[in-house]
């Protein structure tokens, strides 16, 4: 294989440390995070499982899931991929000494005030940025130490190019740090206390230009580049197409950050905003898709390996199930569309098509690639295993976004349904009535996903102690399914 | 809007989907110029950690969904605000789509509103169909605070039986609905002390039959004589001018029991049941009187 590293011949000593740490951390905030979800999930069939504590209320335990599976397993899994892939396709060692190591401990202090923090109470209450300035500081912190330990590395490669998977890190890592600055800014009241720098509408367009950019940027730019790795090297094909990524590239980064008005359809923001929230959203759509092709497609000539590789399954199913909800984001944000669909379980279900269909089995296809190679193993422990998790993550995910859509459909319905006399025909209890069976059903797909997880966790323990699994029976498992 | 930020925004809209666009046609190559011997599309050169890249043409029918989709959206900002001041030339305004609406509403629905507007609250309760629209009312506009039942809750006067706190005539029911209602039950927790609460307290359930401490209750009577009986009456049954309530009755719209009575007492309730006048025509409400009237005749 040809290279175009400038000095051929000696390899770099690459931080292997840091990138098993994070590894290791992504499974287990993959685990916490998805509990927690389970149990708030649960808590809107049992109302009464909070036992009457505050801790344990829906309300807080919302935004500690939220933060769990964004920032902690989607952080972390983040940090694995851009710490192992930067050094890779740099081929150079990460730049700045211990500063990789203070990202690490520093993001999981910044995890663990927030699984204390949030359950208190204490919260902005500001979407996906619940959490109080001093742990916004922490972040601002680690994250300009991320920057420098990735820019760094950047800037003292050994290839004349940059690889695409670090063009989507590069465009994450700064725009999530102006987006949290953005937000975050706040007047403390005091060290548990303090109050948005903005007001009403303004409020408001803040923190969805925040929050929709943080599912842009932090879940799609960042799990993109992820996806540019791991995709090619599972799959032994090069990149489908150099021009498309640069196009898709630029064409996502300019329009994404646009796109936040959507989130506030019919509301106190002026006409003007919420149309160009609504068709940057409709643009938006190509340049997403770029990416679903590019991965798709480098498959090609290679389809066979999805036969027996779970892992390339995984990889490739979190594509399709990023391609469906980069579909469906834009038509949500079509006026018509949202006007029925706005505050429905059906928004739940569009961002967990997206955070368990993309981000976690992207994650998770990257973690099967990546635990042999960084703890030299030949594979995995237990490829039966893997493919288990697949199956178990795909119909968890299948089963989620459905009775979420049915919801949904069923709730915008019924608040839009009137008498003949022009009198609502439900109340909103009849409504959330309505909705349980699309709760149960909701539930027990989170359950098997998480159980799925639980698997994985088991698979990587083996693996990292050095086990195999006896051969004759993966291969005969893998061929029935 | 001010003309600059008009202009800035135009600006930023037209950089950002022209931008998109000649880079969308820049990089567009639809054909492979030069195939490899095994017939595939050229590499780049590049390789990365031992990834290579295909230079592979667009996706033609990729290619024309990114193009359709700037199209559409040149088209839409034409037809409506959002680029900068312009206001779009259909002249569409989302305040403007819900007066349509609401004019719209009013035409279809406001003559079955009108066929019973004349009719009496006592002959609108024989009428099976005005009866079933002033459920539908109630169901849609009551029922969060007075229960679908109208039976009420903790601080939400049940509606459903025959004790009313501003009377239960067919026009002070229609009053109460239309200008709605402020009880203000003041604290005197601060006036007569925690000894008077206690005593007042006693005295109180003394007047309703309940079981009390008669020595407190007759230390009580010269407090509630002097503070309570000027709303509640000397008998303490209430005074309805005022939405005084009936203390003799065992209705208690903020619970019975000993230590809520007394804190009722020592730190004062407001009642507010909002105006209706803004939100509801007048014949609606004339048929919700009539259901709210029924609720309680019913009894």
């Amino acid at each position: 294989m040809s290279s175009n590293v400038t000095t051929a011949g000696d390899q770099p000593v690459y931080n292997t440390k840091v990138v098993k740490q994070f590894a290791i951390m992504t499974v287990v905030w993959g685990i916490v995070g998805m509990l927690v979800g389970v149990i708030i999930a649960a808590e809107l069939i049992w109302p009464d499982i909070n036992f009457n504590l505050p801790w344990l209320h829906f309300g807080r335990l919302r935004p500690l899931h939220t933060n769990a599976v964004v920032f902690a397993f989607g952080g972390c899994a983040l940090f694995t991929s851009v710490y192992h892939v930067v050094q890779r396709t740099c081929q150079a060692s990460l730049f700045g000494g211990p500063l990789a190591a203070f990202t690490f401990w520093g993001w999981q202090l910044i995890i663990v005030a927030a699984a204390i923090t949030l359950p208190l109470g204490m919260t902005t209450a500001k979407e996906y940025a619940e959490l109080e300035w001093p742990i916004d500081i922490a972040i601002t912190l680690v994250w300009v130490s991320f920057a420098v330990v990735f820019f760094g590395t950047i800037m003292k490669r050994r290839t004349k190019h940059i690889y695409v998977a670090n063009w989507f890190f590069g465009a994450f890592i700064i725009t999530i740090a102006v987006l949290h600055l953005g937000n975050s800014a706040a007047i403390p009241v005091t060290a548990t206390k303090s109050y948005s720098a903005y007001a009403g509408t303004i409020d408001a367009m803040v923190q969805w230009w925040y929050g929709h950019n943080a599912v842009g940027f932090f879940l799609t730019a960042g799990f993109l580049g992820m996806m540019y790795y791991f995709v090619p090297k599972q799959a032994g094909r090069p990149v489908y197409s150099y021009r498309l990524s640069i196009v898709h590239f630029w064409a996502l980064i300019a329009v994404y950050i646009w796109a936040g008005p959507h989130h506030l359809m019919y509301s106190a923001l002026p006409d003007w905003a919420q149309s160009l929230g609504m068709v940057m959203s409709l643009i938006l759509l190509a340049p997403s898709w770029g990416g679903m092709i590019n991965g798709m497609m480098t498959l090609s000539g290679a389809w066979h390996k999805l036969r027996d590789d779970p892992t390339l399954r995984f990889l490739v199913v979190s594509l399709s199930f990023y391609g469906m909800s980069t579909f469906e984001g834009p038509m949500m944000s079509i006026k018509t569309v949202n006007a029925l669909s706005h505050n429905t379980d059906w928004t739940i279900g569009h961002v967990h098509s997206g955070a368990l269909g993309w981000v976690a089995m992207v994650s998770i296809g990257m973690l099967y690639n990546l635990i042999p190679v960084l703890y030299k193993r030949a594979q995995m422990y237990s490829v039966s295993l893997i493919n288990l998790h697949f199956w178990m993550s795909t119909i968890g995910t299948v089963l989620y976004i459905a009775s979420m859509w049915v919801n949904g459909i069923a709730q915008g319905l019924m608040w839009r349904a009137f008498n003949t006399d022009g009198t609502l025909t439900y109340s909103f209890a009849e409504s959330i009535e309505a909705s349980y069976p699309g709760y149960y059903v909701r539930f027990l797909g989170g359950v098997i996903f998480l159980c799925g997880m639980l698997i994985m966790a088991y698979n990587v323990w083996r693996t990292v102690r050095g086990d195999v699994q006896e051969q004759k029976a993966v291969s005969a498992e893998v061929q029935a399914a | 809007m001010s003309t600059f930020w008009s202009i800035w925004i135009i600006f930023m809209v037209v950089v950002t989907i022209a931008g998109c666009t000649w880079l969308l046609f820049a990089t567009r190559k639809v054909e492979v110029t030069k195939e490899t011997e095994d017939g595939e599309a050229p590499k780049t050169g590049h390789v990365y950690d031992g990834i290579e890249e295909y230079d592979n043409p667009l996706p033609g029918w990729w290619f024309k969904m990114f193009v359709g989709t700037v199209i559409f959206a040149i088209g839409y900002l034409i037809l409506y605000p959002g680029f900068g001041s312009f206001p779009g030339v259909l002249g569409w305004t989302q305040v403007g789509q819900w007066q349509e609406e609401v004019a719209e509403a009013e035409m279809k629905y406001a003559p079955i509103y009108a066929q019973y507007s004349e009719m009496p609250v006592e002959e609108l309760i024989t009428q099976p169909e005005a009866m079933k629209m002033s459920r539908r009312l109630f169901n849609n506009n009551c029922s969060v605070c007075h229960g679908s039942d109208g039976r009420g809750s903790y601080g939400f006067p049940n509606l459903a039986d025959s004790d009313w706190l501003y009377g239960g005539t067919a026009d002070q029911i229609k009053t109460s609905i239309t200008h709605g209602r402020k009880g203000a039950m003041p604290a005197w927790g601060a006036v007569i002390g925690e000894e008077g609460v206690d005593t007042v307290a006693e005295y109180v359930f003394k007047l309703s039959g309940r079981e009390h401490d008669e020595a407190k209750a007759t230390a009580g009577t010269q407090t509630f004589a002097t503070y309570c009986a000027a709303c509640h009456g000397a008998d303490g049954k209430g005074m309805t001018m005022l939405g005084a309530p009936d203390l003799t009755d065992g209705v208690w719209l903020y619970g019975g029991s000993p230590s809520l009575v007394r804190h009722s007492i020592r730190n004062g309730r407001n009642g507010n049941m909002p105006a209706q006048a803004d939100k509801l025509k007048a014949e609606k409400i004339h048929l919700l009187a009539a259901y709210v009237y029924n609720l309680s005749k019913n009894q």
